[in-house]
């Protein structure tokens, strides 16, 4: 399974962070502090693989996209799923770039949560996340008509 | 919980619902400073707002609240105490508002925490009415258990026992409609509680991998996958291969063929009839598929899993191979040089045809692929390559950055160094290859290569005059004397050349380059070592020379004469200046004959120059070697004039003669490899109670804290302090140890004793009979002895003898271990966090947490290399037995349920194979249990795929 996704600055900052295993929120800051050096001090055009873990990473442009898994995984796969899931974030926010990302962290998840759910991939098909992320979209916007909510809140999910 | 509304002092104006703050708000007065103060103000400000509004009776506001709250505790690591975070977002659980919903499940599922597990049961209601149908429209109903899916498969809910098994019967329906939600739902929910969840899942969820669906088929396949993943036993998914070959067959999703190929190659080994079935269609799909990732994995699955097929075997190695020689993706060479490394040792020769491509990865920009080349090369060594692997690898040295070039020589060192030279035929050969070693660009490896060294010439006598030669070529270079890391290797040299110093050629020249300028950028150990291979080598030429005057019978007073000329002349002028010319004079006439008497001359006069300012060195170790060796030149100049003045012809030859006799025995007695036993193989000596209190000493140890050397070189203590009490004259008077002894005697042994006869101590290299020392106590003395043990020649071959000690046999089985290459600490403690944890229990996690923060002393490193093995010990163990392995597993499937209870239960069901095994599984809902156990055990698996 995969145990955890991450997506983090290149200044540092996680800008997304899922783990499938349960790890106490004190640990998460060292988590991303130990996984950023790691990435940080491998240049670029090199593989894709962090020797001793099962990790793949891609570095585009100001992110680093991460995923950690277990032996159940395939290396090469969880690289194209990297892929996929980039791909869908350039489809949900038109050329995605690092600003999208700070500033929807409930569609990020909700992209997320429609690839993987439980360390388990669901769906690898980008078409179908989108369409599915477009269905709750127009869900949410039904029921936020039927009832007064302030503006924030819709705004949220208007984006 | 102050989350009621009814908290009438805090209770939050309208004006604050108006005028809340977004999420969006939030994340900008974070960006409006960046800084690390900047930031945690603003969160700190954030935070006491957010605790305001979320106990807001409005749900609007306590949902926009709980956003920034989530926000804020997922990627800024605000200490949210569980409490106010799980409470609103299990209240908000209920709300019919979608929005409001999504928002609270995305909340419960990131930052539920086992210490908010009290409030998890609270949701199960929810859980249920969400995942059960209702009268809302059919895509708001599968997005409300999408949600509900979603929370059930999250770790906080795995950490909830209750929860999965309160819900596991609403899973049923949507497994039956196939949904790769449920599906992974469910893996996730029998990974939790598998005694409860089992045996209302398996069925339901092993059913999905027959699917005419292709998603429900391979979510089901990556399901089984995760389950039978290792730290689990796969026995119990046996019966699923039938199943599971089908789809390997039928399939058209690479995604599900991954994962049939992984469950595969864990089923494999347990059922030795499997492999002979899927060999065909891995191999098939190893040619046919262009999915590079589906291509690895077959490959893997062969190389782990089928390593008896050799003609699958050829062409797996044969695709690795195209993966090493892909030029334009690092990713793909990387995983080839993976893959040829999980080939078992009886292909080795196979990895060894690509040996040619392997050693071009060497020069790889990338240093993953670099390691794993060395890796690589350095499993197919053995004794008749080590040569040219060990001579290609270090011209690779050259090339490479430092880090790398340090991880090439110290692979070498520890390959060629392996069980005691084991590899090495041609000492010559490795001699000179550790001193090359030692002059490459980037070395950093001295402290090994001048153990090596030391530890070659004690135990390999036919590669001394090598030996010497190489050492001589290290000394002799006065630009390695900058190298800081060079300075163990040197010390080493130093050692070698004064210990063997009988089989230089030029001792003159060996004394020049001990005696350098640039020694003095040397460390004071080294220095020490410096000044007494010194000694050691103006010993051995005083006794030739003596010899030789012996021999010739020509008349000693004249060189006396000439000696004590030269002294006072030395001592007129001044000692150091005096000499300058002299010297360079000397130098060249002197190298004719470096026993001559003028080279002695000579000299004897470099070390008084040199080593003369030495005497008052603060450092003790240099202080005293100094002294030794000044003291000794005195004294064969004193010996002269005391016996001019006396006359005493007679007297003369014979007191020089017994003076440098004596030096040379110091010197003469061979050293052996110490065994690290040797301490307790030393007999306490009457009177010596071990026991007793030594607090009184504290107090002298950290007055004069000079920490005995551990290095090899001063081993021989015997010597050591036969040394100083051949030359009582020279330093007693003034030096600090006198002064020591007179304040603290009563630590000391009598003087009396000490002077007599060496020691009542075993002479080193005395092989000393355990059994004579079969009463030693159990602690041990402080006195190195040598142990020489029975000298073992490992080869047959024209290999030169290596002395071996017995111990040592014990030692290298566990060298391995000591010599796991070093993990990057990091990785391994992100692979301790994230990836060893997932099998243990909460509890024992956090047990086991406590137990690492006890042990922070030892290195992370350590700590994960244990885990490992801990990790490995355990999982041979479970296959031990296949009886007792399924019993295990069953045990774990039961969870809690006590081992007594259910121990038959497994045989009891076992009987006939695949719709057996499932009734053991099911026997809560089939009542299968109830039947007599009539049926007589089977050991054998029935064949699955028949």
């Amino acid at each position: 399974m995969i145990q955890a996704v991450m997506v983090i600055s290149t200044q540092a900052k996680p800008r997304l962070l899922k783990f499938y295993n349960f790890q106490a929120p004190e640990k998460h800051q060292d988590l991303v502090r130990s996984v950023f050096q790691l990435l940080s001090a491998s240049p670029d055009s090199v593989s894709n693989f962090v020797k001793g873990t099962k990790m793949v990473y891609k570095h585009l442009a100001t992110l680093y996209f991460v995923f950690v898994f277990d032996s159940s995984e395939n290396e090469l796969a969880m690289l194209d799923l990297i892929q996929v899931f980039v791909e869908i974030l350039d489809r949900c926010f038109r050329n995605v770039c690092e600003l999208d990302i700070v500033f929807n962290f409930n569609k990020l998840h909700t992209i997320l949560d429609e690839m993987i759910l439980g360390g388990q991939v669901i769906e690898t098909s980008s078409e179908q996340v989108v369409k599915s992320v477009e269905e709750i979209e127009r869900l949410e916007k039904q029921s936020s008509t039927t009832s007064f909510i302030p503006k924030s809140i819709t705004e949220r999910f208007t984006r | 919980m102050a989350s009621t509304p009814a908290a009438p002092a805090v209770a939050p104006s309208l004006v604050d619902t108006l005028f809340q703050r977004s999420l969006n708000d939030l994340v900008k007065s974070l960006r409006a400073d960046r800084s690390a103060a900047g930031e945690a103000a603003a969160v700190a400000r954030a935070l006491s707002e957010i605790h305001r509004e979320i106990r807001a009776p409005d749900a609007a506001t306590k949902s926009v609240a709980l956003q920034k709250l989530t926000h804020l505790s997922s990627l800024h690591f605000a200490p949210v105490g569980s409490h106010p975070l799980a409470f609103p977002a299990i209240e908000l659980l209920a709300s019919p508002h979608l929005p409001h919903k999504r928002l609270a499940y995305l909340a419960a599922s990131l930052s539920l925490h086992p210490a908010s597990l009290s409030l998890l049961p609270l949701a199960t209601h929810q859980l249920h009415k969400d995942l059960s149908p209702s009268s809302a429209g059919a895509a708001h109903q599968q997005h409300l258990s999408a949600l509900a899916l979603q929370l059930l498969a999250s770790p906080a809910a795995a950490a909830a026992p209750d929860l999965p098994a309160h819900l596991a019967h609403d899973l049923v329906p949507h497994l039956a409609r196939g949904s790769p939600r449920a599906i992974a739902a469910a893996a996730r929910v029998i990974a939790a509680s598998p005694s409860a969840a089992v045996p209302v899942l398996f069925k339901p969820l092993a059913a999905c991998l027959a699917s005419p669906d292709p998603r429900a088929s391979t979510a089901a396949a990556a399901a089984f996958c995760d389950l039978s993943a290792p730290p689990a036993d796969a026995t119990p998914f046996l019966p699923l291969a039938l199943d599971l070959y089908n789809l390997l067959t039928t399939s058209r999703s690479n995604w599900a063929l991954i994962k049939v190929l992984k469950v595969f190659a864990r089923l494999a080994p347990l059922e030795p009839r499997l492999a002979a079935r899927i060999v065909d269609p891995v191999c098939q799909l190893l040619t046919r598929s262009s999915a590079m990732s589906l291509t690895f994995e077959c490959i893997r699955t062969v190389l782990t899993a089928l390593p008896a097929h050799d003609a699958a075997v050829r062409l797996a190695i044969g695709k690795a191979k195209e993966f090493v020689a892909a030029d334009d993706d690092p990713n793909l060479r990387y995983l080839g040089l993976l893959a040829l490394g999980m080939l078992g040792p009886a292909y080795a020769s196979t990895v060894n045809d690509c040996r040619d491509a392997i050693a071009k990865s060497l020069g790889d920009a990338d240093t993953n692929i670099r390691q794993e080349a060395l890796h690589l090369i350095m499993g197919m060594v053995n004794e008749n390559n080590i040569m040219d692997i060990a001579g290609m690898l270090i011209s690779h040295v050259a090339k490479s950055d430092p880090e790398f070039a340090n991880d090439i020589l110290g692979a070498v060192l520890a390959a060629c160094g392996h069980n005691v030279y084991e590899m090495v035929v041609d000492f010559d050969w490795y001699v000179s290859l550790l001193a090359d070693m030692a002059r490459t660009l980037h070395c950093a490896q001295g402290d090994e290569i001048g153990r090596q060294l030391v530890d070659v010439g004690l135990r390999v006598l036919d590669a001394r005059p090598e030996l010497v030669r190489s050492a001589r070529t290290l000394l002799i270079d006065p630009a390695l004397l900058g190298n800081h890391f060079l300075f163990p290797v040197l010390s080493a040299a130093a050692w070698v050349s004064g210990e063997y110093v009988d089989l230089t050629k030029d001792p003159v020249e060996l004394v020049e380059a001990l005696l350098q300028p640039r020694t003095s950028l040397l460390p004071i150990s080294v220095r020490a070592v410096y000044i007494h291979a010194v000694f050691k080598v103006i010993t051995w030429c005083f006794s030739v020379y003596v010899g030789r005057l012996g021999d010739s019978g020509m008349a000693v007073d004249v060189i006396f004469d000439r000696l004590a000329a030269d002294q006072t002349v030395g001592s007129e002028s001044n000692v150091a200046l005096g000499s300058g010319e002299e010297q360079d004079i000397g130098a060249s006439t002197v190298r004719k004959d470096p026993f001559s008497h003028e080279s002695i001359l000579y000299m004897i006069n470099l070390i008084q120059t040199t080593v003369g300012p030495l005497i008052n060195c603060n450092e003790v170790e240099v202080q005293e070697r100094a002294h030794n060796l000044i003291g000794f030149v005195h004294l064969v100049r004193e010996i002269q004039e005391l016996n001019k003045r006396k006359v005493a012809d007679g007297d003369k030859p014979s007191r020089l003669e017994e003076l440098v006799k004596t030096m040379r025995t110091v010197f003469c007695q061979e050293l052996g490899p110490v065994s690290v036993n040797a301490q307790m193989k030393v007999a306490t000596p009457d009177g010596l109670i071990l026991n007793e209190n030594l607090v009184e000493l504290a107090g002298i140890v950290s007055e004069d804290d000079t920490t005995p050397s551990t290095s090899i070189f001063f081993y021989p203590c015997s010597r050591h302090s036969v040394d100083t009490r051949d030359e009582p004259a020279v330093s007693i008077g003034s030096s600090s140890l006198s002064e020591h002894r007179k304040r603290h005697g009563l630590f000391y042994l009598q003087t009396g004793k000490t002077e007599d006869e060496p020691n009542d101590y075993p002479q080193a290299n005395d092989s000393l009979p355990s059994s004579s020392n079969s009463s030693v106590n159990d602690d041990k003395l402080k006195t190195a002895e040598l142990v020489f043990a029975g000298k073992k020649s490992t080869s047959t071959k024209s290999r030169p003898k290596v002395v071996k000690l017995d111990t040592e046999d014990f030692l290298s089985s566990m060298m391995p271990s000591a010599n796991v290459p070093k993990e990057d600490p990091l990785s391994g403690a992100l692979r301790d966090v994230l990836l060893g944890s997932d099998a243990k229990a909460l509890s024992s996690q956090r047990a086991s947490d406590i137990n690492l923060e006890g042990m922070l002393n030892k290195t992370s490193s350590n700590e994960s290399s244990s885990q490992q093995i801990d990790n490995l010990g355990s999982h041979p163990a479970s296959r031990s037995s296949s009886r007792t392995s399924k019993q295990q597993n069953h045990d774990k499937e039961k969870g809690t349920n006590p081992p007594e209870s259910d121990g038959k239960e497994p045989r009891k069901h076992r009987s006939s194979g695949r719709s057996g095994h499932r009734q053991g599984k099911h026997k809560h809902r089939e009542k299968s249990s109830t039947q007599p156990d009539t049926i007589p055990q089977a050991p054998v698996i029935q064949d699955f795929l028949l």
